[in-house]
C-alpha cells in the first residue's frame, strides 16, 4: 500500500527502452511490441494464456505465477533473492508464488549498470545496480494491475489497493488476484513514470523473505552445470601445459584413444583434449596422454625469486598513486618512526564446484551452459573462438557452485576452451561437457596476485600521525585486458583501492604503485585490492597505534572524526565485541580492523587464543556493517559470516607458490581451506540506513585477515609480516 | 562389468567398469545428480553418500566396493533425522552456492543418526571433512543442534 508518492529515481529509463529498440524486447515480451518511441506498449493479439511481461525483468502468469528475470548471477551471494525482493516489494507480490529465471545474455537489456554496456556479476554490485532498475519494473507492472481492475470494475485506481499479489477495492469488497488481471492488463499500456513505495511501506525488504534456492539446495535438486545433461553428450578433460606460458610441441593420442570411451583426441589452443563417453574416461584417457610441450617461452621463475624482485623493487622509483603533501618529509622529520612491509602469496579461488561448461556448437550456433558470469564478454569471446557472430551465441546461466571472481575473466578461460573442443570435435552438435578436475582449478592460473607492501610512517612526540608513505609492489589484474582502457596514468586501481582511498586523516600523504610483469596469469579474487591492501593498511596502522601508546579502537576512531559511517561501524563493533571491558586472560587478545570496499563499510573485531606450542585460534569476530538499505538482513549476514570464514581460511592457510614456474599446491591437501573446526563464532550487525544499498558479497572478506593479526599481537606481541599466517609453533 | 548393491532401498546393478569411482557411476550411470564432484580425492566431501550407514566419500570408493551393500545418496534420505537435518537447512537458511551442501546433508545426517545430541565438538569431529568455500559452518553448526532438538522434542 502506497501512502506517499515519490518519484522514480530513473529519468534514463526511456533512453534505456529506446536503445532497447523493438526487435530485442519482442523475443521476451510474448505478445508485446513497444512502439518505436517506447512510449506506450501495444497489446500485439494476445495469445490464450499468454503472461503479462510488461518489462524485461518480469513475467506474471495467469496462475498468479510471478517469473523474475535475473540478470545476474547466482553464485552463492543470494542474488537471485534480492533481485526477486526488490521487484516483488514494489508489485506487491506474494511471495510463495515468485520464481527466479535467469536472463539470456542481452547488453541491451541486462548491462550491469555499474559496468556499464557489459552483462556481468562482480564488484558486488548486483544489488547497488539493481536497485532503482528493478522498483521501478515492479512498480510499473504493479501500476496497470492497478488500471487493469479500475477498468474491469468502473472504478478510479485511486480507491484501489494491493497486497501479496491482490488487488483490492474497499468499498465494494471486491477483490482480484493479480493472474486474474493479466487478460486486460494484456491491452493496456505501461506508464512512463511511476509513483515507487516510500521505504517505511516495505513489506519484503528489510524482511527475511526466504532464499529461492535454499530449499533446492539442501535436498540435492539444484541444477549446477555439473549436473546439467543433453542427450548424446559427451565429456571433455583438456591437459594444458605444466608452465604458464608453454605450448603443444607434439603428442601422441594412441593410448588415450584406446581407452574404451573414449571418442576422440582433440588438439586446441590450449592444450590436448580427450573426449569421452563419461567423465571416468575421458580422465583416464587423460592420464594415458603423452605430450611433449614447448616451454621456451614459459614462465619459469619461482615465487620465492618473484618475491625478492617485489622487495628490490619496493626501494625503486615508483607511479604515484595518490599524494598529499610531503610524506618523505613529514616522516624524516617524525619524532618517532615506524615501518613494516607485508608479503602475500598467490591465491586460488578454488570455488567448490570445479569449472565447467556445456557447449553444443554446430555451422551457425553455439549454446553455451555454465554458471557464467560475464555473459556478454563470454559471448563475445565463444563466437571468436567458435567463429560465429556473437548473435549466433545463446548463453544459458545456472547456478554456479562459487566463484569468489574466478568464473568473472575477460578471456572467459573454461568457455573458450570448451567451445575450442567443441570445435575440433567437428562442430556438429554433439554436445560436450568440458569437466575441470581440482587439480585443474589449483594449477589453472588466474590466481589474485602477489604482493609486497612496504610502509612507513611518522609521529609526533604525542603520538600524532603526521606522515604515511605506503608502496606496493605486483601484478595488474587489468593490464592486457579489455578493461586495460581502466587504467589511469599507469595505475591500476584495482592494484592500491583501500590502500589509495585511506579514510584516515594524515596530513602527509604517499602511496606509490609498482606494476610488475610475470607469466602468471591473474585476476580479482574475492574483495580484489582489499583482499592485501586492507591487511597492509590495517596491521600497519595498529603498529603505529601501538607506537603512539594508544589502543587501536582509539587511535582509529579519532583519524575518522569526518568519515561518519567508517567511524560508525567501528564504534558499533567495538561496542558491540566489548572493545573496553578489559584486558583478555594471557594467551588471548583482540584486534581491530575496519574497511570500506565497494562503497559498504565494515569493521570487525577478532578474538583470539594463542597457546603455549603457537596454535592460533580465532574465537569470536564481531563484524558491523553499513551497506546501505538493508534488502535483506539474513542474506547481509550470511555473507559476512562467509566472508569472514573465506578470508580467514586465506590468511591461515592460502597460498599458491611457484618452483621454477611450477604450481606446487594441487588439491585441498596442501592448498588448504577453512574448515567447520576453526569457524570461529561470527556476530554481525546490520547499520540500519536509508541509503541506496551497497554490495556484500565482498566487503566482509577485507578486515578479518588484520583483526586477527592485530588480536595475535595482543596476545603474543608479535607482528605478522607474511602470510599465511605461520604454522604451529611459530607464533 | 555389472555390479549389483542396494540402491536407496533398492537393488540397483550398475553396469560399468568396476574401477570407476562410486561417484561418478551414481552420476553418470544411475543419473543421481545430487551427489558433488569436488577435489577427487576424499579432501572435501561434496560427493559423501551413505554406506551401510556410514559417511563415505564415493570420489575415492571404486564401484565393485558397493557390491551387495547398500548405499543412500540425498536422493534417498528417508530417515527422520535426514528430514529433520534437511528441514534446518532451509530454516536457517545454511545454502549459499549450494554446491557443497548435498555432502554436508549426508555428513550431519549420518552424524545424528548416531549421535542424537551431538557436542560442537562432535559436530567438528563429523563435519571437519566437508568443505564449504562459502564458510557457510556457522549455520551448519546451528541447524545440526537445530535438527537433533527437533527430533527430541
Amino acid at each position: 500500500m502506497i501512502n506517499k508518492t515519490l518519484r522514480s529515481p530513473l529519468p534514463t529509463r526511456r533512453d534505456f527502452l529506446k536503445t532497447a529498440g523493438t526487435a530485442s524486447l519482442a523475443a521476451l515480451t510474448i505478445g508485446f511490441e513497444w512502439a518505436a518511441t517506447g512510449r506506450r506498449a501495444i497489446a500485439a493479439v494476445p495469445s490464450p494464456g499468454a503472461p503479462f511481461a510488461p518489462n524485461a525483468f518480469l513475467r506474471i502468469g495467469s496462475d498468479n505465477s510471478v517469473t523474475v528475470i535475473a540478470k545476474h548471477l547466482e553464485m552463492g551471494q543470494g542474488s537471485y533473492t534480492g533481485i526477486a525482493t526488490i521487484v516483488a516489494e514494489e508489485l506487491d507480490a506474494d511471495w510463495s508464488k515468485v520464481t527466479v529465471e535467469s536472463a539470456p545474455a542481452d547488453a541491451k537489456r541486462y548491462a550491469n549498470l555499474v559496468f556499464g554496456t557489459i552483462q556481468g556479476t562482480g564488484g558486488s554490485s548486483a544489488m547497488a545496480n539493481s536497485w532503482a532498475q528493478l522498483r521501478d519494473a515492479g512498480a510499473k507492472a504493479r501500476a496497470v494491475l492497478l488500471s487493469a481492475a479500475a477498468k474491469d470494475w468502473h472504478v478510479p485506481v485511486a480507491d484501489l489497493t494491493t497486497d501479496k499479489g491482490v488487488v483490492y477495492h474497499a468499498a465494494s469488497k471486491r477483490q482480484a488476484a493479480y493472474g486474474s488481471l493479466v487478460k486486460t492488463a494484456l491491452t493496456l499500456p505501461v506508464p512512463d513514470t511511476v509513483v515507487l513505495k516510500d521505504p517505511k511501506n516495505f513489506k519484503l525488504i528489510g524482511g527475511r523473505p526466504p532464499r529461492v534456492d535454499a530449499a533446492a539446495k539442501s535436498d540435492g535438486t539444484a541444477q549446477f552445470t555439473l549436473d546439467f545433461v543433453l542427450p548424446g553428450m559427451l565429456v571433455a578433460l583438456l591437459k594444458r601445459p605444466p608452465l604458464f606460458g608453454a605450448t603443444v610441441k607434439s603428442y601422441d593420442g594412441t593410448a588415450a584413444g584406446a581407452v574404451p570411451g573414449v571418442v576422440k583426441v582433440v588438439q586446441v589452443p590450449g592444450g590436448v583434449a580427450v573426449v569421452a563417453k563419461s567423465f571416468w574416461a575421458a580422465k583416464q584417457g587423460r592420464d594415458a596422454l603423452k605430450i611433449e610441450w614447448d616451454d621456451s617461452k614459459a614462465e619459469k621463475r619461482s615465487s620465492a625469486a618473484l618475491m625478492d624482485e617485489y622487495r628490490r623493487l619496493a626501494d625503486q622509483p615508483a607511479l604515484s598513486a595518490r599524494k598529499e603533501g610531503d610524506a618523505k618529509k613529514a616522516i624524516g622529520d617524525a619524532a618517532r618512526k615506524v615501518s613494516a612491509s607485508y608479503e602475500f602469496p598467490y591465491l586460488a579461488h578454488a570455488p567448490m564446484e570445479p569449472l565447467d561448461a556445456v557447449v553444443k556448437l554446430d555451422a551457425n550456433s553455439c549454446e553455451i551452459w555454465a554458471g557464467d558470469q560475464f555473459q556478454t564478454i563470454d559471448q563475445g569471446n565463444a563466437a571468436h573462438a567458435a567463429g560465429l557472430d556473437p548473435k549466433q551465441v545463446s548463453i544459458h546461466t545456472l547456478y554456479a557452485g562459487g566463484s569468489f571472481g574466478r568464473r568473472a575473466n575477460t578471456i572467459s578461460d573454461y568457455i573458450v576452451e570448451a567451445v575450442s573442443i567443441a570445435k575440433a570435435y567437428g562442430a556438429d552438435g554433439t554436445p560436450i561437457k568440458l569437466q575441470w578436475t581440482r587439480e585443474d582449478d589449483i594449477h589453472g592460473g588466474l590466481y589474485r596476485p602477489m604482493y609486497f607492501h612496504k610502509m612507513e610512517a611518522g609521529l609526533t612526540a604525542q603520538g600524532e600521525l603526521t606522515g604515511w608513505h605506503h608502496v606496493i609492489v605486483g601484478q595488474s589484474i587489468m593490464a592486457d585486458t579489455i578493461f586495460a582502457a581502466g587504467i589511469k596514468d599507469g595505475i591500476d586501481a584495482t592494484s592500491v583501492e583501500g590502500a589509495a582511498n585511506i579514510a584516515y586523516a594524515i596530513p602527509n600523504i604517499a602511496v606509490d604503485l609498482s606494476t610488475t610483469k610475470t607469466g602468471v596469469p591473474v585476476l580479482w579474487w574475492r574483495v580484489v585490492g582489499s583482499s592485501h591492501t586492507t591487511f597492509a593498511v590495517e596491521a600497519f596502522i595498529d603498529e603505529a597505534a601501538h607506537a603512539a601508546g594508544v589502543d587501536g579502537f582509539t587511535f582509529r576512531r579519532k583519524l575518522l572524526e569526518h568519515e561518519p559511517r567508517m567511524k560508525a561501524v567501528l564504534e558499533l563493533a567495538a561496542e558491540k565485541a566489548g572493545w573496553n571491558s578489559g584486558p583478555m586472560p594471557a594467551g588471548r587478545g583482540r584486534g581491530i580492523a575496519v574497511a570500506e570496499a565497494f562503497k559498504t563499510f565494515v569493521a570487525q573485531v577478532a578474538e583470539v587464543t594463542v597457546d603455549s606450542h603457537g596454535n592460533i585460534k580465532v574465537d569470536r569476530v564481531v563484524c558491523a556493517v553499513d551497506c546501505g538499505t538493508p534488502i535483506n538482513p539474513d542474506i547481509i549476514t550470511a555473507q559476512m559470516e562467509g566472508g569472514i570464514g573465506f578470508g580467514l581460511g586465506a590468511v591461515l592457510h592460502g597460498a599458491i607458490t611457484l618452483k621454477n614456474g611450477r604450481v606446487e599446491q594441487g588439491n585441498f591437501n596442501n592448498y588448504r581451506v577453512l574448515r567447520m573446526n576453526e569457524m570461529p563464532k561470527v556476530e554481525v550487525y546490520i547499520v540500519p540506513s536509508t541509503a541506496p544499498p551497497t554490495g556484500v558479497g565482498e566487503p566482509g572478506v577485507a578486515p578479518v585477515g588484520p583483526a586477527v593479526a592485530n588480536a595475535i599481537f595482543a596476545a603474543t606481541g608479535k607482528r605478522i609480516h607474511m602470510l599465511p599466517f605461520p604454522k604451529t609453533g611459530a607464533v | 562389468m555389472p555390479t549389483t548393491f542396494v540402491l536407496n532401498g533398492q537393488s540397483a546393478t550398475l553396469d560399468a567398469d568396476p574401477a570407476m569411482p562410486l561417484l561418478w557411476a551414481l552420476r553418470e550411470v544411475a543419473g543421481l545428480h545430487g551427489t558433488k564432484f569436488g577435489c577427487g580425492m576424499a579432501m572435501c566431501g561434496a560427493c559423501t553418500v551413505h554406506l551401510d550407514g556410514q559417511a563415505v566419500r564415493s570420489c575415492v570408493m571404486p564401484l565393485s566396493a558397493a557390491a551387495g551393500r547398500e548405499i543412500t545418496t540425498i536422493e534417498g534420505l528417508k530417515s527422520k533425522q535426514a528430514k529433520a537435518v534437511q528441514a534446518a537447512w532451509v530454516e536457517l537458511q545454511v545454502p549459499q552456492c549450494g554446491y557443497c551442501q548435498s555432502g554436508q546433508v549426508m555428513s550431519a545426517t549420518a552424524l545424528l543418526e548416531k549421535n542424537s545430541a551431538p557436542t560442537d565438538a562432535d559436530i567438528d569431529g563429523a563435519m571437519s571433512g566437508n568443505i564449504c568455500r562459502c564458510a557457510t559452518y556457522q549455520r551448519i553448526r546451528a541447524a545440526i543442534h537445530s535438527a537433533a532438538q527437533s527430533i527430541k522434542a
